[in-house]
């Protein structure tokens, strides 16, 4: 097992009914990394962090989070996620931004035990990190897409993870503010020190800024840094893609169609 | 009227009473309305009615237990009802509502029940339907006492959870606390404040005491703290004017405390717009 790898994953596979949706998986997170994991829709990617963040029961294989299989893993505010469903919340709710990063310590806290000044720092940090500190008292619902995906990293990140897990955080983020939502990313994982696992369906907008790059189609295609990657063509990575899709018909001759 | 608490037992009682519920119902509602449970509050209350028929029906058939206050009996249905929709609501995973009218038709049904069986209304009855002013005694007093100390002591000491779960359920559940245990204790709460205040505001008005006063707070509040407080000053002044009024003019105080309610979401979302277009 390698030391300075905050997730590993080892052999996994993973199927709904009779539908592989992962097989025999290998990959792994370094500490430090910028990983961007990549995919098409209905490439198993969410189905992988499902197992990840255990969501989802591992069968085939073994995930180890910090060194430690997932099973016996207890510290789970060292890993911050921010879904892609947090666009979706209800708006309505009358939360300011100062309480809903403050949530994020729940676990972290434990059972009755409330803030005191060392968390109210921590949560003021966590929302300045996101460059989000001049709207601490405003409620929730008053921001745009991106602002409220900001307040949910910081809320991510206010226990001090050493991983922050990101599934398609852009999906409500206008297309002008992208970029510079990257660039906080940048920052958390170079500044801050946080690693980086970010999924998504797009590699071109994430190229210039993650460390790492994972390519994933029910299987692993490609597994590697960035530099690695860049010496891929376009033809590689159609490849690629294109060959998976092909080695899903051939797994499948007893169904029609898959998907 | 303050010569006149101060005269009467039984207003003592009422008032008081009264200000314990207008200070637990909102506070308690503002999660309920937050997470979108309204109506489950409308199912507990009917589920309620027909253990108050039931303990009102059995302390008059059988003499032995003539002492039962049906208030208790009341609790322990609406305690019973709350397990029921948490259980049919796993049972209809895509159709959760589906447990409220289940329960709340149930509940009406087994009341009605009971009330036949007791011989029809009696005023004892129409007081729990539409609360009173006259009814409450000192036994009840204490039990409310009992019953919103615990409740304030356990949102004090669960608040962040209960936040948390009320603002993402998915988020509370995958960061690994304890969120089915508290969700669990949040509607015990909510079946016991509401066989609690149906001595003042009556069953069939208990959950607008839980949600118009957070209605109200929400349109104005900065924050989930604010709109706690906001609903339960909301809900205190409807109280206590709802609880004067039927007192001078001889109402059932449900009634006017509902109207006050209203009155004072009207004014809010009036003073709302005025505010915005000034």
């Amino acid at each position: 097992m390698n030391p300075s790898s905050v997730i590993e994953i080892k052999n996994v596979s993973y199927r709904y009914d009779r539908d592989n949706v992962l097989e025999n998986i290998q990959l792994s997170v370094p500490k430090g990394a910028f990983l961007g994991l990549v995919g098409p829709n209905g490439s198993g990617k969410s189905t992988l962090l499902k197992l990840i963040l255990g969501l989802l029961k591992v069968k085939e294989g073994e995930i180890l989070l910090f060194g430690t299989p997932q099973k016996n893993f207890k510290n789970w505010d060292r890993i911050g996620f921010v879904s892609q469903k947090a666009n979706s919340f209800n708006t309505g709710f009358p939360a300011t931004v100062y309480e809903v990063v403050a949530s994020g310590l729940t676990k972290k806290l434990g059972l009755f035990r409330l803030p005191g000044s060392k968390e109210k720092q921590a949560i003021k940090a966590a929302v300045a990190a996101v460059g989000m500190e001049q709207f601490l008292t405003r409620n929730i619902g008053e921001l745009s897409g991106g602002q409220q995906q900001r307040v949910f990293i910081a809320r991510a990140i206010v226990s001090k993870p050493d991983i922050l897990i990101l599934d398609e955080p852009t999906v409500g983020v206008d297309s002008k503010n992208v970029e510079s939502f990257y660039e906080m990313l940048s920052y958390l994982n170079k500044k801050m020190g946080i690693t980086l696992l970010l999924v998504t369906h797009d590699i071109g907008i994430i190229s210039d800024k993650v460390t790492h790059v994972a390519c994933l189609n029910k299987y692993l295609h490609f597994h590697g840094s960035m530099k690695q990657f860049e010496t891929l063509n376009e033809d590689d990575l159609s490849a690629l893609y294109g060959h998976g899709i092909h080695l899903l018909d051939h797994h499948h001759d007893h169904q029609e169609a898959d998907i | 009227m303050i010569e006149a608490i101060g005269q009467y037992e039984f207003l003592q009682n009422a008032f008081l009473t009264g200000m314990i519920i207008g200070v637990i119902a909102p506070l308690l509602g503002a999660f309920i309305v937050v997470r979108r449970l309204s109506l489950i509050a409308d199912a507990l209350s009917h589920v309620t009615l027909a253990g108050i028929a039931a303990g009102l029906y059995f302390g008059q058939t059988f003499t032995f237990l003539a002492w039962l206050n049906p208030m208790y009996s009341g609790m322990v249905f609406s305690v019973i009802g709350s397990l029921f929709i948490e259980r049919l609501r796993t049972v209809y995973k895509h159709y959760q509502e589906l447990a409220i009218p289940i329960i709340l038709s149930g509940g009406i049904g087994i009341g009605v029940i009971f009330i036949s069986l007791a011989d029809g209304f009696n005023t004892d009855l129409f007081s729990y339907l539409f609360g009173s002013v006259s009814a409450v005694s000192r036994e009840d007093l204490w039990l409310i006492c009992i019953v919103s100390v615990v409740v304030m002591a356990t949102v004090y000491l669960l608040y962040k959870e209960l936040f948390l779960l009320s603002f993402d359920e998915e988020h509370a559940k995958a960061s690994g606390i304890p969120a089915k245990s508290i969700h669990f204790i949040f509607i015990i709460l909510v079946a016991l404040v509401i066989a609690a205040s149906m001595r003042i505001v009556g069953v069939l008005l208990v959950s607008a005491l839980m949600t118009l006063p957070v209605a109200a707070s929400m349109r104005m509040a900065k924050g989930f703290k604010q709109t706690i407080a906001y609903s339960v000053l909301f809900g205190e002044i409807a109280v206590i004017t709802g609880l004067i009024s039927a007192f001078y003019l001889d109402l059932a105080p449900g009634g006017t405390i509902v109207v006050a309610s209203i009155l004072i979401l009207l004014l809010v979302i009036a003073a709302k717009k005025f505010v915005k277009a000034g």
